[in-house]
């Protein structure tokens, strides 16, 4: 399947249909899924329905949008109307929202076509899409391996060209380690950027959506399409954002760029570093500045960020109670009903992260834990604050590793790791992305990352984009 | 603070946010919860007393939208997603005292 740009264009000039393109996306799915396993549902009579109004409008001479017929799967933390949403929990099963996340919306008005719901760690939480309740995604590169997570069949749909767009959510990296995992592009956006009415919220002061794609124009695209205020979240960013598609093409020539110290050393493959040295060459020779930077409060990210996303989880899925929504186990009374409700409804590592947020945020350990976290909160900030007077972005390996085996991490902390170098832009709200660079020793994709002050998506994806094109050189 | 946490706390813990373990669940979750606990208490080293909390990103207050009339989710598809109704309400178990 073509990118997603290529896509709307020639639907857009009737060179092919919606409808046609929607059924190769079906197709595609039907021939490899069951290996893969990226989804969970599939919106087959919603995306006939949106790929005939396409088609439709090119007919009668209107523009369909600028994602005009382009399949798109969803992460199943997203509300769609009267679809399936599961967040991957049995909690969830059978549950139809009564409403589109807004993210659906803007996408469907640009045209794009909606074919599936995909696969996650439940409630987002997990780092290989191994801790589904629905069972594991696979890797399209090597179906032994994990696609990483928390959006694993999102990241995995693209890799496996089902569909040349998806969106995920990022709390710790949960975009942009799968999309470094499976090879492809996968953006979080800045805090406030992209409206979450609709999302599942887990951990509400650090969850973003953002976009996977094949390449890094089309994650421009759906980023702009899927960005700007909306007045259904509480926490959307205000200001009119800068358009990024117009600029990505600009290069980085002159741009200053530091590389981070902290993810650069210990915990980190040697082949991953060595591919991320390779990307800070060929930004040079692209034509930016690139040196080493230190931001030493990077360390204590994970720290901060597995008491600060369980404690804002445990309050969030408070609401899980078998009373409005999803599934009740009954019991002789409302507490019973609520406990036994839960019990059954909640996998192993929902519950530990519940726990640890309730302790973290009990009475006597508050201050101890999430105030302390909360402070190492505002040191992170700072210090990237501090190291964005002299460089204009930063770059860091996305994933200390590449995909590993199925079952290979399976306590909890080997799997909390995976999120060392993608959890400070979580914390401080800042955009960052993944770009694919090279391979490991192992043959499978390495992803860089790049890293920007808040709200310069449009300066990020610069970069990205010269990346993109080294990388291409490379092979 | 201590890196660690106790059997019993978690017990407590779990029934806070109702959740029942059993013995074998108590004692995989003590061990799995130590070990991050122990993780956190890297924070320790920090002197952080002069740096002030941060509870989000982006720093939006008092966010009011204006006073208007806007369709609201519809109730009935609401409410068929529930698990038990009656006559338009969410029906739950008695909360005081034993069943009927």
């Amino acid at each position: 399947m073509s990118g997603a740009q290529e896509l709307a264009a020639s639907i857009r000039s009737g060179v092919q249909s919606a409808v046609a393109v929607a059924d190769a996306s079906f197709g595609a799915i039907n021939e490899r899924d069951d290996e893969i396993h990226a989804f969970l549902h599939l919106t087959k009579q919603r995306a006939q329905i949106q790929a005939q109004a396409v088609d439709d409008a090119v007919a009668n001479g209107n523009d369909p949008g600028p994602l005009a017929g382009v399949p798109i799967a969803i992460k199943d933390n997203m509300c769609t109307r009267g679809e399936p949403t599961t967040c991957s929990s049995k909690i969830l099963e059978g549950w139809r929202p009564p409403y589109d996340a807004t993210v659906i919306g803007r996408l469907e008005a640009a045209g794009a076509v909606i074919v599936g719901k995909t696969n996650l760690d439940e409630f987002a939480m997990g780092s290989s899409t191994e801790n589904s309740a629905f069972g594991p995604t696979r890797n399209p590169h090597d179906t032994t391996r994990v696609p990483g997570g928390s959006s694993g069949g999102s990241a995995a749909a693209v890799a496996a060209d089902f569909v040349p767009l998806s969106l995920g959510s990022d709390t710790g990296g949960s975009i942009r380690q799968p999309a470094a995992l499976c090879g492809v592009v996968g953006v979080k956006p800045t805090y406030g950027a992209v409206s979450r009415y609709g999302l599942i919220a887990f951990a509400s002061s650090l969850d973003q959506i953002g976009p996977f794609a094949q390449n890094v124009t089309d994650a421009a695209l759906c980023f702009d399409v899927i960005s700007g205020h909306d007045p259904m979240d509480a926490t959307s960013i205000p200001n009119p954002l800068t358009p990024t598609l117009p600029t990505v093409n600009d290069g980085v020539a002159g741009m200053r760029i530091g590389l981070v110290d902290e993810l650069m050393g210990e915990g980190i493959d040697d082949d991953v570093i060595a591919r991320t040295n390779q990307a800070a060459e060929a930004l040079t020779a692209a034509g930016a500045t690139v040196e080493r930077v230190s931001i030493p409060a990077t360390i204590y990210g994970l720290a901060a960020y597995y008491l600060i996303a369980p404690a804002e989880a445990s309050s969030n899925l408070a609401r899980f109670d078998g009373v409005r929504y999803g599934q009740r186990v009954e019991g002789q009374n409302v507490a019973a009903m609520n406990v036994a409700t839960r019990s059954a409804g909640f996998g192993d590592e929902v519950k530990r992260r519940i726990m640890l947020g309730t302790y973290a945020l009990s009475s006597g350990y508050y201050d101890a834990y999430y105030g302390k976290a909360q402070r190492v909160r505002t040191l992170i900030a700072n210090e990237f604050a501090t190291a964005y007077e002299s460089f204009d972005l930063l770059l860091s390996p996305t994933s200390p590793s590449t995909a590993f085996e199925i079952g290979a991490k399976s306590d909890p902390m080997a799997l909390y790791m995976c999120d060392v170098c993608t959890i400070p832009s979580n914390l401080a709200g800042h955009p960052a992305m993944s770009v694919p660079f090279g391979v490991g020793d192992d043959g499978l994709p390495v992803g860089v990352q790049i890293l920007a002050p808040m709200l310069e998506e449009a300066r990020m994806f610069k970069a990205a984009k010269a990346l993109e094109d080294a990388a291409k050189g490379m092979s | 603070m201590s890196g660690e946490i106790s059997r019993d706390e978690v017990a407590h813990v779990a029934s806070l946010a109702r959740l029942r373990l059993d013995d074998n669940e108590l004692d995989t979750f003590t061990e799995q919860l130590c070990v991050v606990l122990e993780t956190a208490a890297n924070l320790n080293s920090l002197d952080l007393s002069d740096v002030p909390p941060m509870a989000q990103p982006y720093p939006l207050t008092n966010v009011m939208r204006p006073d208007v009339l806007v369709p609201s989710l519809d109730r009935d598809e609401v409410l068929a997603q529930a698990p038990d109704v009656e006559d338009s309400r969410f029906r739950v178990p008695p909360s005081l005292g034993e069943a009927p």
